[in-house]
């Protein structure tokens, strides 16, 4: 079955033809790229699959191969990482790509089964609404009412689809899906079926079928994963950006973007700031100042590179605002003291102790340690 | 082999298929004798090896007979194949020859170090990276790494998995039909290697291999052709070059030599995995002992052990979990392109399969199997530790005798050996050691006198053999144990005595990284009444580290931090608590009160002198007086902690004009529950510092609680009556009646003066009679003179000298009616800003 026509069965097949669509998938972006590594690999590919384990894994962190062609990096991150979860994939185990927000994680799911599927469409997004109906089969009400149940009366899910094809599927934030709705998955992964059981029929996955889901942990009004759900898969955690430079560089790589788009001026004096937010993120998220020699405690919150994105460009949208344009600690120090303290009694302690004891003591930081003694009173 | 060569096996120390590859290789051509690369004056010491007692991991330790600190280590573990060819020599009663140089030379080259008898164990013991190449990868020095550099030659960026792929893994199947090939094969690429790059930097090389090739003749020489060296694969190109025995004479001529001894001595993985110091470098002691150990399917029995492991420690980890991580192991295998999953691919599919993203049970295994506990036995019979040696000697020089009955020392450590005997009792005793135990001094509290009780039971003996693994003299065992036990140390308190024990056994290197354990200890607790249990400890060791001169700067850089964690968490924890929580809260305020009164005072000077601190409010004792101002005003605090702040900050003059008053008229203001406010009355005027004697002459803060009482409603009496109770019992009898009359007779005639704070200190206090009574003041200020120890000449009292001591006595009891007046008196004076109000 070609691509195209998976789409159409899907319904999802593009209204106007022609025009370039606003974000191809991957797997069309860089269909040269998955080209050249297909002609390329000599090593055994699991059954259904568009490429071997080790070329997968090539794929996402970019290398030379022999005829010279360039992959291009798609996942900066470490190699070993990818090779669990390309590796998973082979096995029986579904993978859980787990992490706190701006990971990574929906970017390196969509890459994962371009290369192995070569169709990362196969897509359930969770969300607090998500039905029953998404993840195992619907019904299309029409035909169900003029020929009572049958096959073509019904809708099939992407990972039902998924499931007959040999394909990967992908589920989107699996802990915003309702528990209940969450553990229709135990039965499509442990037993490799799906049962219709108004049809008294059963679709069976075929070799090849593997599901990937991306959920993250850390943020509130998830649902914890069953216990049962939880041992199909192996879980893998993408870190968050390893050095500071490339978080910084991450960060105020975004805030322009979105500065753009929002009509802030570009700030570059700014990169101080930056580089501030960027530490005091990293210090209180990884419980440890940035020159290893003292720990600290951590808040409750994730305290995320989205965070911190977002911290910069209040900052900004102030600093223009209602300052002159430049961002100062002032503009900060409220953004950064929102995102630290999102329980008041516990968060609180932890902050100001973070600010006494790190902050007041480093130097140049006075005019942000004033800035945060200001805020916080 | 031909049996007309010897057999030469070179290995990489402490590999596991090496041992193994050894092992067969042995079995293969059973050698007349067996030489190892090691100290030919362990000769005598290889039959204990045998013992059923013996069991590795254990080290064989060299040390300067009149210097145990300097020491050198050779770790045996039970896969290294040195230790392996040394069993089977004794299994099968074959002689064994030590062929290194000797440890009398190679001591005497290593240089001497100071204390801590580091060096030159790092030195001797077979390095990490350099496993072929034992003895010298200084960690300066530009050396060749000849694994790296095969395993570059192979495409490898990692020496370690190199070799593991291409001699460990393959070698472990151990059906290979010539159990010599491997060697063989290695043997041409050293010798390659060695054709390039001569002795690769290890300029000591030359003069051991001679040494070795010394050695492996006259063995040849004794036991025939057919004998077996095993040594570290670097050197087998050398002991195969042809030279003549007078050269090689002449490189080992004129070698510095001391006496040294060596012993065995039980050794742990542990330290086979610490890189520096007495470690071996070994990163994974435990996994390489396990692929030694298991028969067969190392992956899947590895498996299983963690997965026990993890059951033990309450995971669910289920069989099926095994399976999977074995697949995922397997499968990491493949990808990577390795002939057999090795650490990495077992550890990354146990944190992807069991560990559910969490790093917890990854360090759980790391901990626990990858580096293990395994804990090694030595026999009795083998020959005593330095440390022993070292004992007895420091015995010798401070002349104190063992003896089996008990007896009692007094120590004047003003003097130099009385000094020593401290020390050592109490490095002894942080060693596990108790000869001494601290006595209370009868008599003297000063802090240059202690008392020991000396008992040396035959067991300690013993004990100091155990603590012969922690260093080869007393300091560096000490400082090792005290390191090892503050990183243990679960609670805080427990590290800030082994902080004040550092500085009582005089373990200034132990310090810095105790301090640090301490500080993470402390970052880390959320709990502020810990925090405030360990400070005073802390601030005590700061005082005493300044008597001694000990740069307490450390020491009073982490109690600074602990003080300011205590600031930041002290007001909210202040909040919801019951009758014992704030009684428990009140002692917290009262130890950090005191601790902060001595942390602060030099701190402030050397603030004001440098000026480098600009924030304003940023001493210490005024960020402390800002906390307890937040307790004192907050509402909803425990009243007895409001109270006991409000208290704190009077003490210290803190309140300004009135403020005593308005704090105490909130509190007792009608509106307030009743019980909550004679809690606000203890907290202030409770317990026996003096309450009391605030109140018989501030007659403003008597009249508020007088006012107070007679206002509380009958129903609401009852109730708070124990609380009050509490409160004025523990008054001095005279200080009772004093309160007593006062409230009989009603507010003083003249009333509260009017408010005044001129310089002029003839203007009554707030509360205090009109006029300062300097009769009766000075009745007190010789015996003031006599604890500041100031000459009568500097007494500023305003008054003619010669003041009559006996005369004002006398003129107080009129009045006071005892003591009370004296003691009166000494309050009036704190509160006129007298300079006696420093004696506080």
């Amino acid at each position: 079955m070609s691509e195209n026509t998976v789409r159409a069965a899907g319904g999802e097949a593009r209204e106007t033809v022609g025009a370039e669509p606003l974000r191809p998938h991957a797997e069309e972006t860089f269909a040269a790229e998955l080209a050249a590594l297909a002609a390329a690999d000599d090593r055994p590919r699991p059954e259904r699959w568009r490429l071997s384990p080790w070329a997968v894994a090539t794929y996402l962190l970019g290398g030379t191969l022999a005829d010279g062609t360039v992959i291009t990096p798609k996942y900066v991150g470490p190699r070993r990482t990818v090779e669990v979860a390309v590796t998973t994939l082979a096995t029986d185990r579904a993978l859980l790509l787990l992490g706190v927000p701006g990971t990574a994680k929906t970017w390196v799911s969509e890459h994962l089964a371009a290369a192995v599927s070569g169709d990362s469409t196969l897509l359930v997004q969770g969300t607090a609404g998500t039905p029953e109906e998404a993840i195992r089969y619907g019904w299309n009400y029409a035909q169900l009412l003029a020929n009572g149940p049958s096959r073509e009366a019904l809708v099939p899910s992407p990972v039902m689809r998924a499931m007959a094809q040999g394909m990967t599927a992908r589920v989107e934030e699996l802990t915003r899906i309702p528990a209940d709705v969450q553990d229709t998955l135990i039965t499509v992964l442990s037993e490799k079926t799906l049962p219709i059981p108004e049809l008294g029929q059963e679709v069976q996955a075929v070799r090849g079928f593997n599901l990937i889901a991306t959920a993250n942990d850390r943020d509130r009004g998830v649902n914890e994963l069953s216990s049962a759900l939880r041992r199909r898969f192996n879980t893998v955690v993408l870190p968050l950006p390893q050095t500071p430079d490339a978080e910084v560089d991450i960060v105020s790589r975004r805030v322009e973007q979105i500065g753009r788009s929002l009509g802030l001026p570009a700030a570059p004096e700014g990169l101080d700031e930056i580089r501030r937010v960027v530490t005091v993120f990293r210090e209180l998220r990884g419980g440890v100042t940035a020159d290893g020699r003292t720990k600290v405690k951590s808040p409750s919150g994730t305290l995320s590179t989205a965070e911190a994105i977002s911290v910069v460009t209040n900052g900004l949208a102030l600093a223009t605002h209602f300052g002159d344009g430049v961002l100062r600690p002032g503009d900060v120090a409220a953004g950064i003291l929102g995102a630290v303290v999102r329980d008041p009694a516990a968060d609180r302690v932890v902050w100001q102790e973070y600010v006494e004891t790190v902050v007041r003591e480093r130097d140049g930081w006075k005019d942000f340690y004033r800035a945060c003694r200001e805020v916080s009173a | 082999m031909n049996g007309t060569e010897p057999v030469l096996l070179g290995v990489r120390h402490h590999g596991p298929g090496s041992a193994r590859a050894v092992r067969a290789a042995l079995e293969q051509c059973a050698p007349a004798a067996v030489l190892i690369e090691g100290p030919p004056e362990a000769d005598a010491l290889a039959p204990l090896a045998g013992r059923p007692d013996m069991r590795p991991p254990v080290a064989l330790l060299a040390h300067v007979r009149d210097d145990p600190g300097r020491a050198a280590f050779w770790p045996l573990a039970e896969f290294s194949p040195e230790w392996v060819a040394l069993r089977w020599a004794l299994e099968h009663d074959v002689p064994v020859r030590f062929i290194d140089l000797p440890a009398a030379h190679s001591l005497a080259w290593a240089e001497p170090e100071p204390a801590t008898g580091r060096g030159p164990a790092a030195d001797v013991a077979p390095g990490p990276a350099a496993d072929a190449v034992p003895g010298s990868p200084s960690p300066s020095g530009l050396h060749v790494d000849p694994i790296g550099v095969l395993a570059e030659a192979a495409g490898y960026d990692d020496a370690e998995r190199w070799w593991e792929d291409v001699v460990e893994h393959r070698s472990a199947d151990g059906t290979a039909a010539d159990a010599l090939a491997p060697f063989a094969a290695l043997a041409e690429a050293m010798a390659a290697l060695r054709e390039t790059y001569g002795d690769g930097g290890h300029d000591r090389d030359p003069v051991r291999e001679a040494h070795m090739r010394l050695r492996l003749r006259a063995a040849r020489r004794e036991f025939g052709d057919g004998v077996a060296v095993v040594c570290g694969a670097w050197h087998v190109p050398a002991l195969t070059r042809r030279t003549t025995v007078t050269a090689d004479r002449q490189l080992l001529k004129g070698l510095p030599k001391v006496k040294a001894d060596l012993t065995w001595v039980p050794w742990t993985h542990r330290r086979l995995s610490r890189s520096s110091g007495y470690g071996a470098g070994i990163a994974s002691p435990g996994w390489y002992g396990h692929l030694f150990g298991a028969p067969d399917r190392p992956v899947e029995r590895w498996m299983t052990r963690a997965a026990g492991l993890l059951r033990a420690e309450d995971y669910a980890v289920s069989p099926a979990h095994v399976i999977e991580a074995v697949r995922l192991a397997e499968g990491l295998a493949t990808v990577r392109g390795r002939p057999l999953a090795g650490l990495a691919e077992t550890m990354d599919a146990i944190r992807a399969v069991m560990g559910d993203g969490s790093d917890a049970p990854s360090a759980l295994i790391h901990d626990r199997l990858v580096v293990g506990d395994a804990l090694g036995e030595v026999p009795d019979e083998a020959p005593a530790v330095p440390l022993q040696r070292d004992i007895a000697r420091t015995r010798r020089t401070l002349r104190l005798t063992p003896e089996a009955s008990a007896r009692e020392v007094e120590l004047d450590l003003r003097k130099e050996t009385d000094a020593g005997r401290s020390r050592l009792l109490h490095r002894l005793r942080l060693l596990g050691v108790p000869w001494g135990e601290p006595v209370h001094a009868r008599g003297s509290t000063g802090t240059f006198r202690e008392t020991w009780r000396l008992c040396w039971e035959p067991e300690l003996s013993v004990r100091v053999a155990e603590a012969g693994i922690w260093g080869t003299t007393v300091l560096s065992a000490a400082t090792a144990k005290a390191v090892a036990d503050a990183n243990a140390a679960t609670a805080l308190a427990d590290v800030t005595v082994r902080a004040e024990n550092c500085l009582l056994a005089g373990l200034p290197d132990a310090l810095p990284e105790v301090m640090r354990a301490l500080a993470d200890r402390a970052a880390l607790d959320t709990d502020v009444g810990r925090l405030a249990q360990a400070l005073p400890a802390l601030v005590r060791s700061v005082r005493y580290g300044d008597v001694r001169g000990t740069d307490g700067a450390a020491l009073r850089e982490v109690a600074t931090g602990l003080a300011e964690r205590i600031f930041v968490g002290l007001p909210p924890a202040c909040a919801g608590l019951d009758a014992d929580g704030a009684a428990a809260m009140r002692r917290h305020l009262d130890a950090t009160q005191q601790a902060v009164a001595l942390l602060g005072q030099p701190e402030n000077a050397a603030a004001t002198g440098r000026g480098d601190r600009t924030v304003p409010g940023d001493g210490l004792r005024d960020r402390w007086a800002q906390v307890l101002r937040t307790v004192a005003e907050r509402d909803g605090l425990p009243g007895l902690l409001r109270g006991r702040a409000a208290r704190l900050l009077l003490d210290d003059g803190r309140l300004g004009e009135g403020g005593v008053e308005r704090l105490m008229g909130l509190a007792l203001s009608p509106g307030a529950e009743p019980a909550e406010a004679a809690g606000w009355i203890e907290g202030f005027a409770g317990g026996g510092d003096g309450g009391g004697i605030l109140l018989v002459h501030d007659e403003r803060l008597l009249a508020l609680v007088d006012g107070w009482l007679t206002r509380v409603p009958a129903a609401a009496f009852t109730d708070v009556l124990p609380l009050l109770r509490r409160t004025f019992a523990d008054y001095d009898e005279g200080v009772r009646r004093t309160l007593g009359e006062l409230v009989r007779r009603g507010p003083a005639a003249g009333g509260p003066g009017p408010a005044g704070s001129g310089p002029d200190d003839e203007v009554p206090i707030p509360g205090f009679g009109p006029g300062l009574d300097r009769d009766r003041a000075a009745a007190v200020l010789p015996t003031l003179h006599l604890l500041l120890g100031m000459g009568r000449e500097g007494c500023d009292c305003g008054r003619g000298h010669g003041c009559d001591h006996r005369r004002d006595r006398v003129q107080g009891r009129d009045r006071g009616g005892d003591e009370a007046g004296g003691a009166a008196a000494v309050g009036a004076g704190q509160r006129s800003n007298e300079p006696v109000g420093a004696g506080r």
